[in-house]
C-alpha cells in the first residue's frame, strides 16, 4: 500500500498498518507527538486499533518542551 | 493594503493565548502591535526574575500575576486593545469554555504533555478553530531548521520539532522570539484571509 506521510509518499509491503506498527516500521522514536489520519486526530490509546489503509494521508508532528 | 486598513480588519478578531511565558507573552505583543482587536490570555503563574531573560515582562513586575503584568504591557502598546485574562490552570475541563469564541488559538505552553492535552482538547471540542502550536525552540543558532508548517486548516506548527528545553539547553530570547513571531505571523495570515 501507498500512503502520504507528512506530504511524502511512502510504500509499505502490507495491506494495512496500525498506527503503532507504522511507528515501529519507520523506527520513529518515542517522543511526544500528534498523529492525524485523514485529518482526524488519533489519541494515544487508539494507536493499536486505528488502521492506516492504502491512500491514507498521515500527518505527524513532534511536541518538544519549551515555551 | 495599507497599515490602517490592515488594523481596521484585524480589530474585528479575537485570539486566544494558552500560556503567557516566552512564546505567549511575545506572541501577544506582536499581535497587539499588529492590531488584533481582542486577546484572551490564560496563565496561572507569577512573573519571576528568571523569566525576564526571554519573556515580555520587566524587572519591576516580578511577583505580579503574568495575566496582570501582560495586560499592563499590552495596553501600553495599544490602549484600545481588549484584553481578557483568566488567571487559571487550563485543563480538559475549562479549555472549551475559555476559548470557544476565539477565531484562532495560540498554544504557548512549556511542557510537551500540556501541549498534547491542549491540541487533543481543542481539536475534539473546538472543531474548526485553527490552533497554532509552538514546538522546538531551545538553544541558539540553527536558524535554518526553524519552520512554520500547516498540517491542515485547523493545525499549524512553528519551531524545529526537535530541540527540547532542558537545564543544559535552555530556551533563549532570540529563538523564543523567532518562534513566537512565527506563531503571530500564522495568526495574521489566517485572519487576513477571513472576511
Amino acid at each position: 500500500m501507498k500512503i502520504l506521510l507528512n506530504n511524502r509518499e511512502e510504500e509499505f509491503d502490507r495491506d494495512f498498518l496500525t498506527v503503532s506498527e507504522m511507528l515501529e516500521l519507520k523506527k520513529f522514536s518515542f517522543r511526544m507527538r500528534i498523529i492525524k489520519v485523514n485529518g482526524i486526530l488519533i489519541s494515544k490509546e487508539n494507536y493499536d486499533s486505528v488502521k492506516i489503509m492504502d491512500g491514507d494521508n498521515v500527518q505527524m508532528l513532534y511536541l518538544m518542551s519549551g515555551g | 493594503m495599507r497599515t490602517s486598513e490592515i488594523e481596521k480588519h484585524l480589530k474585528k478578531f479575537k485570539v486566544g493565548i494558552a500560556g503567557a511565558g516566552g512564546l505567549g507573552s511575545n506572541c501577544a505583543a506582536a499581535l497587539a502591535r499588529t492590531g488584533v482587536g481582542t486577546l484572551v490570555i490564560v496563565d496561572f503563574d507569577k512573573v519571576e526574575l528568571s523569566n525576564i531573560s526571554r519573556q515580555y515582562y520587566f524587572v519591576d513586575q516580578v511577583g505580579k500575576m503574568k495575566t496582570d503584568a501582560l495586560r499592563e504591557n499590552l495596553i501600553r502598546i495599544r490602549p484600545e486593545l481588549n484584553v481578557v485574562t483568566h488567571p487559571v490552570r487550563l485543563s480538559e475541563k475549562n479549555i472549551s469554555s475559555v476559548f470557544n469564541d476565539c477565531h484562532v488559538i495560540v498554544e504557548a505552553f512549556d511542557r510537551s504533555e500540556m501541549k498534547q492535552m491542549l491540541i487533543e482538547t481543542v481539536q475534539k471540542e473546538l472543531t474548526g478553530i485553527p490552533l497554532i502550536v509552538g514546538s522546538g525552540l531551545a538553544g541558539w543558532g540553527n536558524f535554518g531548521v526553524l519552520k512554520s508548517r500547516k498540517i491542515d486548516e485547523t493545525l499549524y506548527i512553528c519551531g524545529d520539532e526537535m530541540s527540547e528545553a532542558t537545564d543544559d539547553n535552555p530556551p533563549l530570547a532570540p529563538r523564543v522570539c523567532i518562534v513566537a513571531g512565527m506563531q503571530a505571523n500564522a495568526v495574521i495570515e489566517i485572519l487576513m484571509e477571513k472576511i
